[in-house]
């Protein structure tokens, strides 16, 4: 039988079994727009899977339990010395497990890029405007994929219970402990009493391998289905509207696209497995509350949160006998719980300003949407100014500079830098706008001179393809929001001020350079 | 001289002077800069001592004083004993080269038996503490691996790392590295205390505790990077940066390719 | 002002452009060959990962340039298992690129609002459904439901009491007592005040019983940093510098922000740093907070000599050690 005859038997078995011809028919057909910055997620949903895959090893041999043990293996530096059975077993994985080290390390890389591809995909989605509708509740579930996220990577690589990441739990405690009236008790229930007592890390062994990945199961899934079902959104150009899409088939090109890059994920993490030491933790040694290295940090995707904490105005307030540490709440919570809200809540926030209800399914280039990207510049902005505060230490060992010179800077600087980079950016984009404009009207520069027969030098523009043109200009340029302070019959509308904010931002959102329309051209044409 | 005339107008004829020119110009700073040959020293310790006063007005006087009393640029090294001039001086640190925030290891100016004059000499201003012989520092036989490094995460990870690759004190100050020191400094600069250090008394770490950090220290020197190569063993700054620029960055690079059409 | 003026128009999808494997066989046979051979070198790669797991021992160094000296058990499988999943990869994308159906597909979207006959179908069908539960009209139901249901959230609540104990006052009590000697960490030593040299520290703990079996928790909490300086180095209020002893002072070396251990002692300039978030402590003024985040000094212990001489804490701190937290009466 021929490999189609066979594949043609499976179907038929399937399909007298479910009646799925046809839905299977219709999504082995289903059309996937391509772009190398569509891939992004992609990158996360494969770390995810190596997570999984690595993380399964790593469980045959880890134990999960702070009993004090006297270490008896074969690493010479560490014989003899007290520590947690789960150090002890992290470090019989290192060492006397065949492919240990590699899977832990495999682990780690995958949960670094896993954090960094999700970081990568999320700016694409908000830079190029895929969040509007119908796709808000997909950004949202990616805003809790990313919060989980963190949560997963700090949980694990707490779990060897190490000097450094000892450290780390020790803050955490401390940032329960801060909380107001419900603090102390909180820790001492998540903790089984004192810290660091010995319920911590069999207790988040099960929300890292259980509750957490089931929640990025499911959350995963949702995510998927909900872009498999509502389509992927695509970039504007020749051929592509708001109402097709337009890319290749899922079977055959998409499977081994998608399928293939699902090894080059896993053989480039892997890569980094064998050519990169990552969390040496037999360097480190055990955690014990009396010890600590100087360069302490979290994983990078926690720096930016410790680098917040670090700047933070050392204040606390004393009275009716109780204690609120504001040095630790508003770092350590309240700006995270802000800024995360925020992000989730972005969607509507946009549509809000712009009262645009429709669905979208062309994606802005971000030089159109100059506000939206100019906002985004300024959220980068931020987290890579506490991100350097994190490493201030590292930092200043390296470049020799001073930590009390980096902290100052910061802490101006995350004031300043942030408003500077979003009026920088928005220029930026308007400029680009500018510079499109002018590629449409005048065509390429192609540094060809030209001297005429009545002896003026001109440069040879070439003018630019119908397609580029189109792609240039089939962007909307909605006008700002028409908010009158009163309504038809004069009487005063509710919600002034809301509407005054609504309206400056719209105005604010609205501003672009004018694009070039067939009216342009054709007076050029008649130039 | 004719025919290399004929290059003279090359493109790489310019360069390749300059590459010559920086070449004779660094060589011949660090010929003049080169330590003058050591007189032999008897092993009279009178003039031992006498010899290293010496070396002290000449070398030393201007920022501690005539009489090793100290002044405001330099504390006095009155009872600072053998062993602080045998760290100081023998690991370059000393004299001090610039005014900057603090002493960095160098290339020592003076050679093993000036420094040995020059500690004698401290070592009668009054008493302190003395060169740790040959016999005293034997960590191999007197120290324990394992002891070490708990006395070390104890005692010194909190400045120098917890591999010994140093660390950020306040106001641009820091631990230096561990790595590549001497037995015998490393010892001298826990009983001395050299500048920010702080001194670690014999009775709170004993010498053979002493020992065994020291044992602690050169095995995770020859400790090779079992994972592959170390980032700088600083932890997750470095692991971070890696996995977004190389780690994202190939895959990224791969992703354009994939989306790209073949030709 | 969009409507009125007209946009420029869409071309279309641009003419297909086809690839030498489409039309040269000759291209599309080498086309298949490097595909083929991408998956030879990955099954190269899992060969070298099997020889590496069974045959490399796992104390032979290999010297890389740049990576120095390198495991050569670890390297073979970890380039092993690299080079096998990422050339099937490369394959694979390889081939779908030059081989497989590269001309562009259109596929329509369909708008998501369902007809509004759909709609109002849905609507009544959940209208019916509601008032078909009787629920709107039963408002005995409706009430007695919702607290029963409110009720039973509180049951695995209370079922996660036990998590842990109540902190009580636990948080404001460390093994210091009046009496206490100072011991070393680790070592378990008496300490004599003559055994610190000027410009010394020491790192001590509280002399118990089974100093074996210390608790981590214990230590968390009880870890004391021992400076000596000169007493005139000292700018304390008398209070304080009589919990001193000829110029040996104790703090608590849990750090007053977030608890980690704070011993990084600057011998010249007297400042305490914690490498966390760099607070730092100034000795002579009993650790007052001169830079970082921490809004609290370090709590200092009131330490003396017995009559050998050797240091014993007069009386348990004053005041909670490590972070804060709400029940924490500061004065």
């Amino acid at each position: 039988m021929t490999v189609e005859a066979r594949l043609g038997t499976v179907a038929n078995y399937v399909d007298e079994r479910t009646g799925g011809a046809a839905w299977m028919k219709k999504n082995l057909q289903k059309v996937f727009p391509d772009h190398w910055s569509f891939l992004l997620g992609e990158i996360a949903l494969y770390s995810f899977v190596i997570l999984l895959l690595s993380g399964t090893f790593l469980t045959f041999w880890f134990d999960p339990s702070q009993r004090e043990v006297i270490y008896e293996g074969s690493y010479e530096p560490l014989e003899g010395i007290k520590m947690s059975a789960a150090y002890a077993s992290a470090l019989h994985i290192s060492f006397e497990v065949r492919g240990g080290l590699l899977m832990r390390q495999i682990h780690h890389w995958a949960a670094l890029i896993f954090m960094a591809a999700i970081v990568a995909h999320m700016m694409r989605v908000f830079f190029t405007g895929a969040f509007r509708k119908p796709r808000e509740g997909n950004w949202i579930i990616g805003i809790g994929l990313l919060t989980l996220g963190i949560v997963e990577g700090f949980l694990g690589y707490s779990l060897p219970d190490d000097l450094l990441s000892g450290t780390g739990i020790r803050i955490a405690e401390a940032i329960i402990q801060a909380i107001p009236v419900v603090g102390s008790y909180l820790a001492y229930f998540a903790f089984g009493g004192a810290f660091p007592g010995e319920a911590f890390i069999p207790r988040i062994y099960t929300v890292h391998v259980l509750l957490l990945p089931g929640a990025f199961l499911a959350l995963i899934t949702v995510h998927l289905m909900l872009v498999w079902y509502q389509k992927h959104t695509q970039f504007p150009g020749p051929g592509r509207t708001e109402k097709n899409v337009v890319g290749y088939p899922l079977m055959p090109t998409y499977m081994a696209k998608a399928g293939g890059f699902f090894f080059i994920v896993f053989g480039v993490t892997a890569f980094l497995a064998a050519v990169a030491s990552i969390n040496p933790i037999w360097l480190y040694g055990p955690y014990t509350p009396g010890q600590i290295s100087a360069g302490s940090q979290p994983d990078w995707y926690m720096g930016w949160l410790d680098g917040l904490v670090r700047m933070a105005p050392p204040i606390e307030t004393h009275a009716f006998g109780h204690t609120i540490s504001w040095n630790i709440l508003i770092p350590g919570l309240i700006i995270p719980g802000i800024l995360f809200t925020g992000m989730a809540l972005y969607p509507f926030i946009e549509s809000w300003i712009t009262g645009d209800k429709r669905e979208h399914h062309l994606l802005d280039r971000p030089r159109n949407a100059p506000n939206r990207t100019a906002l985004g510049a300024m959220s980068l902005t931020f987290v890579m100014v506490t991100l350097i505060n994190g490493g201030n230490d590292i930092i200043a060992t390296h470049f020799d500079l001073s930590i009390n010179q980096i902290m100052w800077g910061t802490r101006f600087g995350v004031l300043i830098l942030p408003p500077l980079a979003f009026v920088i950016t928005k220029r930026l984009c308007l400029s680009l706008q500018r510079a499109d404009r002018e590629l449409v009207l005048h065509g390429r520069e192609t540094g060809t001179l030209l001297r005429l027969p009545h002896g003026e030098f001109v440069e040879v523009h070439e003018p630019i393809s119908p397609e580029k043109a189109y792609f240039l200009t089939s962007h909307e340029q909605a006008p700002a929001l028409e908010l009158p302070e009163v309504d038809g019959r004069g009487v005063k509308r509710a919600g002034v001020l809301r509407n005054k904010l609504r309206s400056r931002m719209s105005v604010a959102n609205a501003e672009a350079i004018p694009k070039v329309s067939a009216n342009d051209l054709k007076e050029i044409e008649h130039h | 001289m004719k025919r290399l005339s004929r290059y003279r107008r090359h493109k790489a004829a310019a360069p390749l002077l300059l590459f010559f020119a920086l070449l004779t110009v660094g060589a011949t700073f660090s010929v003049a800069s080169a330590t003058t040959s050591a007189e032999t020293t008897s092993v009279d310790r009178s003039v031992q001592i006498e010899e290293g006063r010496q070396i002290f007005l000449k070398g030393c006087s201007s920022c501690h004083g005539i009489n090793a009393e100290g002044a405001q640029i330099a504390p006095s090294l009155i009872g600072v004993g053998a062993a602080s001039v045998d760290f100081q001086v023998g690991t370059g640190r000393m004299p001090m080269a610039d005014m900057s925030t603090q002493a960095m290891r160098k290339d020592p100016i003076y050679n093993e038996e000036e420094t040995a004059a020059l500690a004698a000499y401290v070592a009668t201003l009054a008493p302190g503490p003395a060169i740790p012989g040959e016999s005293e520092l034997n960590f191999e036989r007197d120290g324990s691996t394992a002891e070490g490094g708990e006395l070390f995460r104890n005692n010194c990870a909190m400045c120098h790392n917890f591999a010994g690759q140093g660390g950020a004190l306040s106001q641009g100050k820091y631990a230096p590295t561990l790595m590549g020191v001497e037995p015998k400094h490393i010892y001298e600069a826990m009983v001395t205390g050299p500048q920010s250090m702080p001194v670690f008394s014999d009775k709170t770490i004993t010498p053979e505790e002493k020992l065994s950090i020291i044992k602690w220290i050169k095995a995770a020197e020859k400790e090779p990077n079992l994972g592959g190569a170390s980032l700088g063993r600083v932890g997750p700054v470095t692991e971070g940066l890696l996995g977004w620029v190389l780690g994202l960055g190939m895959l990224i690079g791969v992703a354009v390719w994939l989306a790209m059409k073949a030709r | 002002m969009s409507n009125e003026i007209e946009a420029i128009k869409d071309p279309g999808l641009p003419a297909h452009v086809h690839r030498k494997a489409d039309t040269d066989p000759k291209a599309a046979r080498r086309a298949e060959r490097q595909v083929a051979t991408m998956f030879l070198v990955s099954a190269f790669g899992t060969l070298l990962l099997i020889f590496s797991f069974f045959f490399i021992p796992d104390d032979v160094f290999v010297f890389i340039p740049i990576m120095g000296n390198q495991n050569a058990h670890q390297l073979g499988l970890g380039l092993g298992m690299a080079i096998s999943l990422f050339f099937i990869g490369m394959g694979a994308i390889h081939w779908a690129k030059t081989l497989m159906p590269d001309t562009e597909v259109v596929a329509q979207r369909h708008e998501f609002r369902s007809p509004d006959s759909d709609r109002k179908d849905f609507v009544s069908a959940v209208k019916e459904g509601a008032a078909a539960s009787g629920l709107g009209r039963r408002s005995l139901i409706k009430r007695s439901l919702g607290a029963a249901l409110g009720l039973s959230a509180l049951s695995p609540l209370i079922l996660l009491r036990d998590l842990g104990p109540l902190p009580g006052k636990e948080l404001e009590k460390t093994t210091w007592k009046t009496g206490t000697y100072l011991v070393t960490d680790p070592g378990n030593r008496r300490i004599k005040a003559s055994d610190l040299e000027v410009g010394a520290v020491a790192q001590v703990l509280p002399e118990i019983a089974d100093p074996e079996h210390r608790k981590l928790s214990d230590i968390a909490k009880d870890a004391v940093l021992l400076i000596r300086l000169r007493p005139q180095e000292f700018n304390l209020e008398s209070d304080r510098l009589a919990m001193t002893h000829d110029g040996i002072i104790a703090f608590s070396k849990i750090c007053s922000h977030m608890g980690c251990a704070v011993a990084l002692y600057e011998q010249q300039t007297k400042h305490l740093l914690c490498p966390c978030h760099q607070s730092t402590f100034d000795v002579t003024r009993a650790a007052k907070v001169i830079f970082g985040p921490s809004a609290r000094p370090l709590p200092q212990l009131d330490i003396t000599i017995d009559d050998a001489g050797y240091l014993v804490a007069r009386q348990p701190f004053s005041e909670p050690v490590g972070p804060s937290f709400w029940e924490r009466n500061s004065q």
